[in-house]
Order: C-alpha cells, then sequence, then structure tokens
C-alpha cells in the first residue's frame, strides 16, 4: 500500500472480533497510564509495520478528523 | 399484567402412584419442560424412543425470556414439526439500525433470502415456542409422557440406569430410566446435587428487560426493525435495544451499570419514564418488567455415565446474540439419534462421548461470543470504554471499524470439522465435513432440507447412486440450486441432524462410504478402510 491513501475496505474480516479480543485483554489489569503506554508502543510498532510514510500521514489524518 | 395467560395443565396421577404392578423400567426420563426439555422428547419419538418428561411446574415459561430463533434454530424446529408455525407466528425483521449518542452509525437491510426456507431469525416469544411444541408433543401420545408438577427430588446413577425420586401433590414416588436427561434449566439442581463445576465470568452490570404493548410503531414505515443504542441521549451513559415481537409486544433492553439496585428499577413509576424516554407519548401497556445481570458458564463434561446435561443446565451464556436457547437447540438436534441409536443398538461406543464433544465445543464458541458482545457493550476499564466510543465513532464510514461494532453476534452454528465421527475430506468439495447442510430449493417446489434429517442419508450431485446399506440415496443431479451450492459430482453422507460427515467423489465404492458411517456411528474405523 503506497501513495498515502487508507484502504477502504475492510482487511481486518474474519479475524475482527479476535483482535479486538486480543486488544482488550492486553489491557487486562492495567492502569489508565500503563493502558495509554501500552498504546502509544503498539501503534509505534503497527507504524513501522507500514513503513510508508505517505499512508501513516493519511492515517494521522483521519484519526486527527475523530 | 402479562397479556398472555399460560395454561395450567393439570396433575395426573403416574401409574407408579396407582394400585397394580408399578410401570416397567423407562427408556428415558426428560427432567425439565422447557424449550429444551420438550424438544428433546420430540426428537427422540421422532426416533420411535419413548420417553417420561418431568416438570416441577405446570405452565410454560410467562414473561420476557427468549425471543430471537436464529435460521439453524429454525431449521431445527422445522425438523420436529413446529418450524411454519413459528414462520407464520414470529417476526420477521429485516432492518437493523445502530445509534451512537444523537447520531445513526449505520443501518442493513437483510433482503429475504430465496435460497432458504428459514430467515435469518425470527422474533417469538418462548411461551409461543413452547406451546407449539407442547401441541407436537401431543401427536405422539404413546411415547411421550409429560408428568406436570413432578420434581425430582434426588437421583442415583448407577452404571446402567438412573433412579429418579420425585415430589408430586399426591405422594412420592421413584421411577428408573435407562438415561436421564437433564434439562432442568440454569439453576439446575441436578448439576448441584451432583456437584459438578459450573464456573465461568459472570457480569456485574444490571439490565431491566421490559416488554411492552403498543399499537402504533415506533419505527417510520410499519416493517418492524431493530435499533440498538450505544450511550443514547434518553438513557445516558448506557446501550439500549429497541425490537419488535408479536401481538404488537416490543422488547425493550436498557443497560442499567453495576450499582442500579434490581428491586427500585422494577417500580413502574421507575420504568415508565425510560420507555416514554425511546417510545414518546405513544399509548402503551407493560407487559413485563425484569432486571438481569449475567452469567456465561459450562459444565466440565455434558454426559456424566446415563446423567447426560442439555441446554442451559450445560451452558449457560448472556443473552447478546441470543445463544442460550438456541445453542440449546442444537444439543438435542446432536443428541436426539445418537441417544436413540444407542438404544436401538446401532451405535458404538463412542457415540455419548461424540455429543460431549461436539456440544462442548458448540457451548465454548456461544459463551466466547456473547461474552464479547457483553464486553463491547459494557467495557470494564476507562480505556476499554475509550476503545469502543472510538470504533464507534470511525464506523460511520469505515467499513472495518463498522464489523468491529459488537451489539451481538447473531448464534450461528458451528463446524464439527476434525472431531471423531467425521471423516476427513479427501477432495475440494464445497461444504466440509462438519458443517451442517445448507438449503436450497427444489425443482417441484419444496425444500432440501425438509429431504434431510432423521436418518443417514447420501445425497448424490452426480449420476452415480451407490448402494450402502442402511443409507437411503437421494439423487439430487438435476436439481440446479443443490449443484451450485454442493458442487457436481459428488456424494455427501448426511447424518441425522444434517450435517455433513463425509464428502466422496461421485465413483467411489460403497465400502468407503460404509466405512464413515461405521465411524460416523462411534465405532472405531481401522486407517485402511477409510483411506
Ligand atoms: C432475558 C432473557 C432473554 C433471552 N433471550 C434469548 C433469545 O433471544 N434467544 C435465545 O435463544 N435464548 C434466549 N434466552 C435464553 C433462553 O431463555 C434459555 O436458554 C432457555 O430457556 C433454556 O431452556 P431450558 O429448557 O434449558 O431451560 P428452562 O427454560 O429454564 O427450563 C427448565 C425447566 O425445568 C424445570 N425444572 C427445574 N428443576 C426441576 C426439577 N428438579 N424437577 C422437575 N423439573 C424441574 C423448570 O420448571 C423448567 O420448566 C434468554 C434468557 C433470558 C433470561
Amino acid at each position: 500500500m503506497t501513495g498515502g491513501t487508507l484502504s477502504a475496505e475492510d482487511r481486518l474480516g474474519a479475524c475482527g472480533d479476535d483482535f479486538y479480543d486480543l486488544l482488550i485483554r492486553a489491557h487486562d489489569g492495567l492502569d489508565f497510564t500503563a493502558s495509554a503506554a501500552l498504546n502509544v508502543r503498539l501503534l509505534l510498532i503497527l507504524a513501522n509495520e507500514i513503513g510508508d510514510f505517505e499512508t501513516l500521514k493519511a492515517a494521522v489524518q483521519r484519526a486527527s478528523e475523530g | 399484567m402479562p397479556r398472555h395467560c399460560p395454561k395450567e395443565h393439570p396433575f395426573k396421577t403416574p401409574p407408579e402412584l396407582t394400585a397394580g404392578a408399578p410401570p416397567g423400567p423407562y427408556r428415558v426420563a426428560i427432567i425439565g419442560a422447557g424449550p429444551i426439555g420438550l424438544a428433546m422428547a420430540i426428537d427422540l419419538a421422532l426416533q420411535g424412543i419413548a420417553s417420561v418428561v418431568l416438570d416441577d411446574n405446570n405452565q410454560v415459561s410467562s414473561g420476557s425470556r427468549a425471543i430471537c430463533w436464529a435460521k439453524r434454530t429454525l431449521e431445527i424446529f422445522d425438523r420436529l414439526g413446529i418450524g411454519d408455525k413459528m414462520l407464520e407466528k414470529g417476526v420477521t425483521w429485516k432492518i437493523g439500525r445502530l445509534f451512537h449518542g444523537e447520531k445513526e452509525v449505520y443501518s442493513f437491510d437483510l433482503l429475504p433470502d430465496d435460497a432458504h426456507k428459514m430467515p435469518a431469525f425470527v422474533n417469538l416469544q418462548q411461551y409461543y415456542v413452547e406451546e407449539y411444541l407442547l401441541e407436537r408433543a401431543a401427536d405422539f401420545e404413546d411415547l411421550i409422557d409429560i408428568r406436570w408438577l413432578s420434581r425430582v427430588m434426588r437421583e442415583e446413577n448407577r452404571e446402567d440406569s438412573v433412579t429418579l425420586h420425585i415430589e408430586t401433590p399426591e405422594g412420592d414416588y421413584s421411577l428408573n430410566a435407562e438415561y436421564a436427561i437433564a434439562c432442568d434449566g440454569a439453576r439446575s439442581s441436578i448439576r448441584a446435587r451432583m456437584g459438578l463445576k459450573f464456573e465461568g465470568q459472570h457480569f456485574e452490570e444490571r439490565f431491566l428487560i421490559t416488554d411492552i404493548e403498543m399499537e402504533e410503531p415506533p419505527f417510520e414505515s410499519a416493517a418492524p426493525e431493530r435499533w440498538f443504542w450505544f450511550r443514547p441521549p434518553f438513557h445516558s451513559g448506557h446501550s439500549a435495544l429497541l425490537h419488535k415481537q408479536p401481538d404488537n409486544i416490543y422488547r425493550i433492553d436498557l443497560q442499567l451499570g453495576p450499582d442500579a439496585d434490581p428491586v427500585a428499577e422494577v417500580a413502574l413509576d421507575r420504568v415508565l419514564p425510560r420507555i416514554r424516554a425511546i417510545v414518546g407519548d405513544r399509548p402503551f401497556a407493560v407487559d413485563w418488567v425484569s432486571v438481569y445481570s449475567f452469567t456465561c458458564a459450562m459444565l466440565d463434561q455434558f454426559v456424566h455415565g446415563r446423567m447426560i446435561f442439555a441446554g442451559d443446565s450445560a451452558h449457560v451464556v448472556s443473552p447478546f446474540g441470543a445463544r442460550g436457547g438456541n445453542g440449546g437447540i442444537q444439543d438435542v438436534d446432536n443428541l436426539g439419534w445418537k441417544l436413540a441409536a444407542i438404544l436401538k443398538g446401532k451405535a458404538g461406543p463412542s457415540l455419548l462421548a461424540s455429543y460431549d464433544e461436539e456440544r462442548r465445543h458448540g457451548a465454548r464458541e456461544n459463551i466466547k461470543n456473547s461474552a464479547r458482545a457483553t464486553d463491547f457493550m459494557t467495557p470494564k476499564s476507562d480505556m476499554g470504554m475509550i476503545f469502543r466510543n472510538e470504533i464507534l465513532n470511525l464506523a460511520g464510514d469505515l467499513p472495518f471499524a463498522r464489523k468491529l461494532v459488537n451489539s451481538g453476534r447473531l448464534s450461528v452454528p458451528c463446524s464439527l470439522a476434525g472431531m471423531a465421527l467425521q471423516t476427513a475430506a479427501k477432495i475440494d468439495a464445497p461444504i466440509a465435513p462438519g458443517l451442517p447442510c445448507p438449503d436450497a430449493p427444489l425443482q417441484g417446489g419444496g425444500w432440501l432440507l425438509n429431504h434431510l434429517g432423521g436418518e443417514f442419508v447420501l445425497l448424490a450431485t452426480g449420476k452415480s447412486l451407490p448402494r450402502v446399506e442402511n443409507i437411503k440415496c437421494l439423487p439430487m443431479s438435476r436439481e440446479e440450486a443443490v449443484i451450485s451450492l454442493y458442487g457436481a459430482d459428488l456424494l455427501y453422507l448426511i447424518r441425522p441432524d444434517q450435517h455433513v460427515v463425509g464428502v466422496f467423489a461421485s465413483d467411489t465404492e460403497a465400502g468407503v462410504i460404509a466405512g464413515a458411517m461405521v465411524r460416523a456411528l462411534g465405532f472405531a474405523v481401522e486407517k485402511e478402510k477409510v483411506a
């Protein structure tokens, strides 16, 4: 994926519920600050997985819109 | 006052309490005449097996319980003989709308599916389902003996039978049965007396569940819809659900939070303003109010010697996704033919164990899905709440986020692939062993599923029709709808519960299919026979 566009389609597909469950479980027992820190680590790791600045820029922009 | 007044069934003196020789041992005793116990008795009767059904009450369940029955459940009920009645009376909604705060996040329209007899689901009050089951049970006068006001107080589980001690208004008695099926519900006293572990997750959150009768629909058109709100403006911070049942009854579920007082909340002066906030000034009458909290739990083992657990006694789920009754009916579907085969001396030793294996797998899936829906609706931490709300914020225009929104994943049957009875497929087939058969319209009218079930069937989509002992062959090579779903030139071996247990190329020898049948009946099969 290049060129600064976000995919319109659902790429999680059948694993969406499993992913959300995994995410929530990872936060079990953490206080708010520790949870926020986990989110940041996760975000940085995922950003590296994407590895494309234009795509990341589009994602930051879309997320900032709320 | 509830609109529906259940009939009181009279106590009839059983033969054990009248003079004369006590009747012989029974084949099967079923404890509990809820939907699961009644469906169980009918399924066994269809196999020619007699049962005694004992219930401590004398009427069908009252008030607001199960309303949503999923496609697979309707197909099973159709096999049992009440599917058409359920379709006719039930409400088939097709438009679902999901709101977050003031905003509608998305809506969906479930178009009717012409390829299947049964819709994705219908809404129908549990008491109607139980009444239909009772009427159907009456068709088997010689095989189904329902005994009201008969409470099982104690049970003795022996190597080759079960003795039940029963309390009735006219005195106590005991009876002996080759097998007993505990369908005595979520608070199963049999489970408790047997000291069986029933562990899982309890949710602190409380829900107010009300049924109201209302002439004028709250929706914009006359078509029934399902509305779900996260954080609705009229019910601060929580979730709400509205959907329609027959007789102009609407179910409203309101999340109340963990600290709600279950006694105070059912008072009408508390309930009425909450409902008016949703339906406005349309006139309505309250039919039923209750406050619930939910548990997801299951037994480690469903079969304990001659005592078998089915339905809520074996597993309970939160109602999100409507998997309680739906899951229990699948227990019945799975157990009926197996127990019948065992009682007729046709099955191998591991057939009952396969009920345990297959239905525990189903229960685990149901628990997983309903626990996840409950977690989504009631996040446990501030961060969990942020995740949930931001998914809802993105769901308006990002399809992936929409898919993550979880207001209950409707009950779908699980796959039994890889489990003991199924023979692994050697070829690529559209429907793999372990899956329930999808329905298809037939050319002469009617539906495929109405030709499957009750016995083993070999569905042939090619010209060759192998003769295998004790298996009815169903030629389908000219049925286009069937071929497009099942593929051409294949042989599907189908269990009495309409699940594919093996699939073979058309030219497969009869011996191989017979081998798969042997395995499907719970006998050990040598490797070469199925190779
Ligand atoms: C609010 C709510 C909403 C729900 N919504 C849905 C839904 O939409 N879809 C769905 O599929 N499910 C739903 N469920 C779940 C569904 O109601 C249950 O799964 C279903 O009733 C289970 O049936 P059962 O026959 O196992 O048990 P029950 O219906 O509880 O029946 C047990 C029977 O056993 C009898 N009994 C108990 N002990 C004894 C004894 N010692 N001797 C003799 N008789 C005894 C009882 O009197 C009773 O008749 C809902 C439940 C609730 C509470």
